[in-house]
């Protein structure tokens, strides 16, 4: 008897679903949890006397508190502010999902809107809307890539080896942080140089305090900072240890040393620090952004951040980071679109999040992207990491969409890896900090991650690091040591990313350096109008973004055939009698092959020889006291016509049909074309004892039984997208051989019965 | 001279005139001027013009935020590193105890580094932290 349980066993089945260890929470306004809308969000509202804004949201100019008063004198234009404001919401969502009103109409209008306006607006919009007025509204045309470029060793050679690699994936921006903070200094200098080797341009970031940041870039090391972080409240704010003030003095301060600097906001980032005040994550949100246009930062990283698991976890919260990005570009500010943290163990549900920005563009589609493995992501494990990131250049490939990545040649991997290594080791050398050894930079090359390096450890970097900080170490000194030691293009390649810094162009919006060149939303504006305008990957992209790995053609097939031919001739030789003729015994059996078997393909897609498979059948069918005969047909090479056809010149009536792909089907010789009595059409899953029970089951045909049809047992793998393009290749190598009318072919098959 | 977006990026079309502290402009930076040791990082600093040229570009392309911002970039410029980082730090919830420290913060980028609209930043700060209670004391 079977057993009654107390639950359906799917459901067991989905607990080992990565998917169940995601949590999800209630909406739960009041307790702050909720994407869009909470009844304590303010209405829309504006009052304007004299030029000056009186009251925002509903809130009296008196009773402001400094998040209010910050915008409502520094973001909002009173000029704009009442047209903007007496807008219908629906309408103006509307106008940003037409591709006919154009962006600069609705970054003037934004420029008049108070929070919860440029909220409530946004909220009007679906998932697929908010994606396309995404795409439509951000600031820069070209979409790029930020990359995570960190290690659990905080280990300069690793650090440098992985940028380097980073630039070549093509990364415009990487960032490092470091596990023990005072080796700030030597990750610096480690990720400076690692990322001038190979190309030039790549903007870094190392991430750590702000005043230490600040002196860091200083010393030239950096190029941009991202860590000015704002708050949607005035509690989060202070307990953040800032206020708008002191975060617009800190903007001001980076913009004086030449450095980029974007702002980070995010949903969640409120309710994590208990100061929600039961507004939604949205609403925070808007109120975050609109304080950063009024600080006047030319970007911001948003779409959840640190918050974006959190974020993940409340009904509509992904839509919602959507939702708050797009506010941001609408605001006219550069967006490093978050996709960051990994706000869920769910592969699809990763997969998902990613799609709409690598379809829309971003003017950084993660704003950290781990090119390092998880476990060396100091910044904990990014939505996409170093394990996933070729799934990343596929999606590009399989969508025609420009993630701001470029497929990288082993080879090529290799080979900056090995110059990174060796440029960093001289640097410290040269200036006194350190000798690597020949087995640390060798394990450091070819490592995938810090636990397979033999290198420096966190306390050797720590002497590194404050001796980088105490002897006042700057860029100048390193691009010297670089070129004494022969690194002259990486030397040359450093001081021209410190160059940069003199012009203040990549201070504006959405600024990255491609191909040398500056492009901004200055000189980049995002065009799109509708189709055929805005980005569009252009032909010679498409083909960047087309060449992966591991790509088939037909070429490649036969040539990996070929190398099976030499072995195969050992093992069978197949000889031709001439025109077949039609049998009349009744214990005549015919197995018909196809037109390339033997002859340009050698193995099943299973792997093996067609001389044993062949020889398995034969065997199974003169084990019962019949004859077998093989004959080859060239006016065919589909399956059920090969069985089909032998059937009709068998004696017996029974056929079998086989491709050379190891496809094989059972005929009888008055029955319909694939109406056949077997069919073994998982080829990649069949084994030798299913082709002899085959051969079996065709005797017992022959002789009028009724045998148990052969079952291949199978999870639905041989239809597994790995063998289709092989599979599609094979068969057209087959059909490339067909000749109309072609009379079908006796064959004679001595098997030699040589060992493997 | 006002810059417009026609004059963007700047160091593409007049390298020239883009100049570090000491006004060697950004053909002279090369990198046997540096071996040479001809090239400090006073010369790889930004300078108030450079930030007020990107200030009118700003402008220009209808961000007068950003605009705004490099131009008060531009009054730090010169302001030692220190005496930032400790405006900075004033500026945090807390730091100052009263409205008047700021103030004189405040003074001081106006006297001695006419920095006129840092100066006003800090103004508009005091008076908000007084009004939000931020004067208090954090342990």
């Amino acid at each position: 008897m079977t057993p009654k349980l107390n639950r359906w066993k799917r459901f067991a089945d989905w607990d080992e679903r990565p998917l169940r260890l995601d949590k999800f929470a209630a909406e739960d306004p009041a307790n702050g949890f909720s994407a869009f809308s909470s009844p304590a969000d303010p209405k829309p509202g504006i009052g304007i006397k004299g030029g000056r804004v009186v009251s925002l949201d509903g809130v009296l100019e008196h009773d402001y508190d400094m998040i209010d008063r910050f915008i409502a004198r520094h973001h909002i234009d009173p000029e704009v502010a009442p047209e903007a404001m007496a807008l219908d919401s629906a309408t103006v969502a509307r106008w940003l999902v037409d591709m006919n009103v154009p962006r600069e109409t609705l970054v003037r209008l934004a420029h008049g809107m108070t929070p919860a306006k440029l909220a409530e607006v946004v909220a009007q919009l679906n998932a697929l809307e908010i994606a396309f007025a995404y795409s439509k509204m951000r600031a820069r045309k070209t979409p790029g890539n930020q990359a995570h470029v960190t290690n659990a060793k905080d280990d300069p050679l690793q650090l440098a080896a992985d940028a380097a690699t980073a630039v070549a994936f093509g990364f415009d921006e990487i960032e490092t942080t470091m596990r023990v903070s005072r080796n700030a200094w030597s990750n610096a200098v480690a990720c400076a140089v690692g990322g001038a080797v190979g190309r030039w341009g790549t903007l870094f970031q190392c991430s750590s305090e702000e005043a230490e940041e600040l002196r860091i870039a200083m010393a030239g090391f950096t190029s941009y900072a991202e860590t000015v972080s704002v708050y949607g409240t005035e509690k989060s704010f202070t307990d953040g240890d800032d206020t708008p003030w002191s975060k617009a003095f800190l903007a001001a301060a980076y913009a004086s040393r030449g450095v980029k600097m974007r702002c980070t906001s995010g949903a969640g980032s409120e309710l994590l620090m208990g100061f929600h005040e039961a507004k939604s994550l949205l609403y925070l949100e808007a109120r975050c952004l609109c304080l950063q246009r009024g600080m006047g930062v030319q970007g911001t990283q948003n779409g959840g951040i640190d918050g974006a698991p959190l974020t993940a976890t409340i009904p509509g919260g992904v839509r919602e980071l959507m939702a708050e990005n797009l506010i941001a570009v609408w605001l006219d500010l550069e967006c490093a679109s978050g996709n960051d943290a990994r706000s869920t163990e769910s592969e699809i549900r990763v997969g998902a999040k990613i799609l709409p920005y690598l379809i829309a563009g971003s003017d950084l589609i993660c704003s950290g992207m781990g090119s390092i493995l998880k476990y060396d992501n100091s910044f904990n494990p990014s939505l996409i990491n170093g394990e996933e990131l070729e799934d990343y250049l596929v999606l590009q490939r399989d969508f025609e969409a420009d993630g701001g990545l470029t497929p990288l040649p082993e080879s090529r991997a290799i080979e900056l890896r090995e110059r990174a290594v060796e440029a960093i080791a001289a640097v410290f050398e040269e200036l006194g900090l350190s000798t690597p050894t020949e087995d640390m930079k060798t394990s450091v090359v070819y490592a995938s991650g810090s636990d397979d390096t033999r290198s420096l450890m966190p306390r050797d970097v720590s002497f590194i690091s404050e001796a980088i900080k105490e002897r006042g170490i700057t860029v100048i000194d390193v691009v010297k040591a670089l070129a004494n030691r022969g690194f002259r293009e990486e030397a040359e390649n450093l001081l021209n990313v410190v160059k940069l810094r003199l012009s203040g162009d990549y201070l504006q919006t959405s600024a990255m350096i491609r191909n040398g060149r500056i492009v901004s939303a200055v000189n980049d504006p995002n065009d799109y109008l509708g189709p055929g305008s805005g980005y569009r990957v252009s032909e010679e992209r498409r083909l960047q973004l087309n060449d992966i790995r591991d790509v088939l053609d037909q070429k490649e097939v036969l040539r990996s055939e070929a190398l099976h031919e030499k072995d195969e001739a050992r093992h069978i030789r197949y000889r031709n009698l001439g025109p077949a003729a039609n049998g009349s015994a009744k214990d005549d059996v015919v197995i018909g092959i196809s037109p390339a078997f033997g002859l340009k393909l050698y193995r099943t897609t299973a792997g093996h020889r067609l001389s044993e498979v062949l020889g398995a059948m034969l065997d199974a069918i003169r084990a019962r006291g019949l004859k077998a005969r093989v004959v080859r047909f060239r006016h065919t090479a589909d399956t059920s016509f090969l069985g089909l056809s032998a059937a009709r010149l068998a004696g017996s009536g029974i056929g079998i049909g086989i491709q050379a792909k190891g496809t094989a089907v059972i005929h009888q010789r008055d029955r319909q074309p694939h109406n056949n009595l077997e069919l073994f059409s998982n080829a990649p899953i069949t084994r030798l004892e299913h082709y002899r029970a085959l051969g079996a089951n065709a005797a017992a045909y022959a002789l009028g039984e009724m045998p148990e049809p052969i079952v291949v047992p199978q999870r639905g793998e041989a239809m597994g997208s790995r063998y289709h393009a092989r599979v599609a290749l094979i068969y057209a190598i087959e059909t490339g051989l067909i000749e109309a009318g072609a009379a079908p072919e006796e064959v004679d098959i001595t098997l030699t019965g040589a060992k493997s | 001279m006002t810059h417009t977006r026609a004059d963007y990026p700047l160091a593409e079309t007049q390298p020239g005139a883009v100049t570090g502290k000491h006004g060697k402009a950004l053909p002279e930076i090369t990198l046997d001027a540096v071996l040479a040791g001809d090239v400090t990082m006073e010369d790889l600093r930004i300078t108030p013009q450079a930030l007020q040229a990107q200030a009118d570009v700003a402008r220009d392309v209808g961000r007068p935020t950003l605009a705004l911002n490099f131009e008060r970039g531009a009054e730090l410029v010169e302001v030692p590193q220190d005496f930032i980082m400790q405006v900075y730090e004033l500026l945090r919830p807390g730091r100052a105890k009263s409205k008047e420290e700021l103030l004189e913060a405040a003074a001081t980028m106006r006297d001695t580094y006419q920095a006129e609209r840092i100066a006003r930043f800090i103004e508009e700060a005091a008076e908000t932290y007084a009004a939000r209670g931020l004067f208090t004391f954090r342990f």
